[in-house]
């Protein structure tokens, strides 16, 4: 058993008595079965495919704290304020890994919609939530996901009832204000109903330089023709580790598209589990990871064609600049009655340095016959003749590589459905490839901060 | 305006241009014509400073400066603009965002301020009409899914915007059908003035239907073989090159 495992069994039997289980005996059990697993599988290392290049036990400490009730209630806006210029989502704020609300009860719109904590989600609407809430493949997937389904604190609880549209995208702000040490496995549950549609803004932020480890867990449930759009961003101090693990489980016709921005942190880990259930389900991914200095990013995505006629599709791009590196690890599958599968996945690369690294392995399972599947992936610098056609026309060197690792990175960013917070990402890309981290960091953070810049000046 | 003293170009030592002498002056439009493969192409890079095209000798001087200390991006903010026989597609980088970028970068070198949003939209605007393209333009990506005949308008339009004072046109007719052919013929016109210079390279002479030129060239071997009035292209046109090919190789040019 490594260190890490060890120093989770003690901290469990340390703190098992205070974990939350609104009021839910089957939470209890839940929990025992899931550190069962987790002390079996240990965190996932290199002799598990995609986690070869891991710095993930590297990095693990073993002096880590969790924090076992919500911190005293003050409003968001006191010392959080995200300042989206004409995006105004319904913010849904989680701090230290708790959702911070003033009365601890979910909210129910006139529509039906419910938002609000996870715990108190069980408290009130348990016949909505148990059915859902522990992952439904726990011994197939990597420790982490059992690690989390172990200690699990709060997290975001989101229902949209059938034949609902929300117009206003939901903004998750999960905010890290400590100087301990934290680990924090928060545990989101989103669920739409037939023929629902919603955006989420996911955005995880640091307040402080702290040295935490987030390991969350978000399930998605989409029914028949229910549609997601779900952006997902962060800014986190160098010493941070983020980990996200989303799953998606989707009924036939129903679609999600995300679009993964990766700015700063010591450490993020996106993974994207997408199960195409039922004939007519739809996945979009776009992801894009700009990292420098010593960050570290791997992506693992895995697109389960599990029906027939169903299309998935996946364009991933990183930039990779100093001593940084990015893992690549994208997986279909289709199972061998999933006829008419159209697949198709890109990951392209830009290093800038000698010493910066990236491992790309895109990989297609295929057991049906009649399927459209492609996949690919680029390792490169800047396209010379297309610096050469820029500096032509009177392009200094340093801003034409600017523009042409803009314009590398902009394609995702156009993906992004919600104008205002397309413009807004848009203009932290070129912060970011200016290596203004600091305006970068504190964008989101900082209500004062306005960027009226273009690329031009 | 330009003086090519005895240029020498090798790629991968290879000497593909073999003493080049070459003078335009303000005012003036120059016509080069030759085969395919006997240097012209490399001229215009060589103008161009490209990586890979070495001067082993000579000196290229514009407005009283060697173009062979500059780098490329300063030629360009001196005032040389290349036309480029096969312009790059850049996706993701918007007309509008590349030529604006350009425009001020070329402005701060020459000690000018920058052009804001609204004067720069006009100034586009502007110099659309002179290639007939569509507003849709600005929102383009550079090149990219442009037809053969809208890349060479395009290189034209940026002609246009960046007003420089020597224009070097690389077979920029090639692939134009003729209603193409006339607007950028049109686009080239607008550009001349008696302190401007072209330089037109091509294979054929219906381009220069359009642009009249002051003086032919004709480029064989690396090396200027024969120059002279606008007549000389209708003459290439009509007996072809073989016989400059052969009394060169007897020894005659």
């Amino acid at each position: 058993m490594r260190a890490f495992t060890q120093f989770v069994q003690q901290l469990y039997g340390a703190n098992q008595s205070q974990y939350p289980d609104g009021g839910q005996v089957g939470i209890r059990a839940m929990r025992e079965n899931a550190l069962a697993l987790f002390l079996q599988k240990e965190l996932p290392d290199k002799h598990i495919q995609g986690w070869q290049q891991s710095v993930l036990n590297k990095k693990a400490r073993t002096d880590y704290v969790q924090k076992l009730r919500p911190d005293p209630y003050r409003p968001l806006a006191e010392y959080f304020q995200c300042r989206v210029q004409d995006l105004h989502p319904t913010v849904l704020p989680v701090s230290n890994g708790w959702f911070i609300s003033e009365n601890q009860t979910v909210n129910v719109d006139e529509q039906g919609v419910i938002t609000g904590s996870l715990f108190a989600a069980i408290r009130q609407y348990p016949d909505l939530v148990l059915p859902l809430l522990a992952h439904p493949n726990l011994e197939k997937e990597n420790g982490l996901v059992a690690l989390n389904e172990a200690l699990f604190n709060d997290g975001v609880f989101v229902y949209i009832p059938d034949n609902v549209k929300v117009e206003v995208p939901m903004q998750i702000v999960s905010l890290m204000n400590t100087t301990d040490p934290l680990l924090v496995n928060n545990r989101h549950l989103i669920v739409l109903g037939n023929n629902a549609e919603l955006s989420v803004i996911q955005c995880d932020d640091s307040i402080q330089k702290e040295s935490t480890f987030s390991n969350n867990v978000s399930e998605i449930y989409l029914g028949e023709n229910a549609h997601l759009h779900y952006y997902k961003t962060e800014n986190k101090d160098a010493a941070s580790m983020l980990l996200h693990h989303v799953f998606v489980h989707q009924k036939s016709y129903a679609t999600f598209t995300s679009t993964a921005i990766t700015f700063n942190a010591g450490y993020v880990c996106n993974s994207f589990h997408v199960n195409l259930n039922e004939p007519m389900a739809e996945a979009k991914l776009y992801g894009l990871y700009l990292v420098d200095k010593e960050q570290v990013c791997d992506n693992h995505i895995f697109i389960n064609h599990a029906a027939p006629d169903c299309k998935s599709y996946q364009l991933y791009k990183g930039i990779m600049d100093d001593e940084a590196s990015a893992n690549f690890h994208g997986h279909i599958l289709v199972a061998p009655d999933s006829q008419r599968t159209a697949a198709f996945q890109t990951n392209k690369n830009l290093l800038l340095t000698d010493k910066a690294h990236v491992t790309t392995k895109p990989f297609l399972e295929i057991y049906a016959d009649d399927v459209q599947c492609s996949h690919g992936a680029t390792v490169g610098q800047l396209d010379e003749e297309a610096l050469y056609y820029l500096r032509t026309r009177g392009i200094g060197e340093a801003a034409a590589n600017r523009l042409l690792m803009f314009a590398f990175a902009n394609e995702i960013v156009q993906n992004v459905a919600i104008e205002a917070l397309r413009d807004r990402l848009g203009n932290m890309v070129q912060h970011r490839l200016h290596g203004e981290l600091n305006v970068c960091a504190q964008c989101m953070l900082n209500n004062n901060i306005v960027f009226p810049i273009t690329l031009e000046e | 305006m330009l003086k090519i003293e005895d240029l020498h170009v090798s790629i991968k030592d290879r000497e593909i241009l073999k003493g080049v002498n070459l003078e335009v002056k303000a005012g003036e439009v120059h016509a080069i014509m030759g085969p395919n493969g006997t240097g012209k192409s490399t001229l215009a890079s060589a103008i161009a400073g490209k990586s890979g095209y070495e001067v082993t000798q000579g000196n290229i001087w514009f407005k009283g400066k060697n173009l062979l200390d500059l780098s490329i991006e300063d030629r360009a903010r001196e005032g040389v603009f290349i036309g480029f026989q096969y312009p790059v597609e850049i996706p993701g980088v918007s007309i509008a965002n590349f030529m604006r970028t350009a425009l001020n970068e070329v402005r701060k070198y020459r000690g000018l301020d920058p052009l804001n949003g609204a004067q720069f939209l006009k100034l586009m605007a502007e110099k659309q009409k002179v290639v007939e393209l569509t507003d849709k333009l600005s929102t383009r990506s550079v090149n990219e899914g442009f037809s053969g005949g809208e890349k060479k308008r395009n290189e034209i339009f940026q002609m246009a915007l960046l007003d420089p004072y020597l224009a070097v046109l690389d077979e920029t007719d090639s692939g134009l059908d003729i209603d193409a052919l006339r607007i950028v013929a049109n686009g080239i016109n607008h550009l001349r003035g008696a302190d401007k210079s072209i330089i037109v390279i091509t294979h054929y002479q219906r381009l220069l239907d359009y642009i009249v030129p002051d003086v032919v060239h004709v480029l064989f071997d690396g090396k200027i073989v024969m120059s002279g009035p606008k007549e000389l292209a209708l003459e290439l046109e009509k007996r072809g090159y073989d016989w400059i090919k052969e009394e060169y190789e007897q020894g005659k040019l």
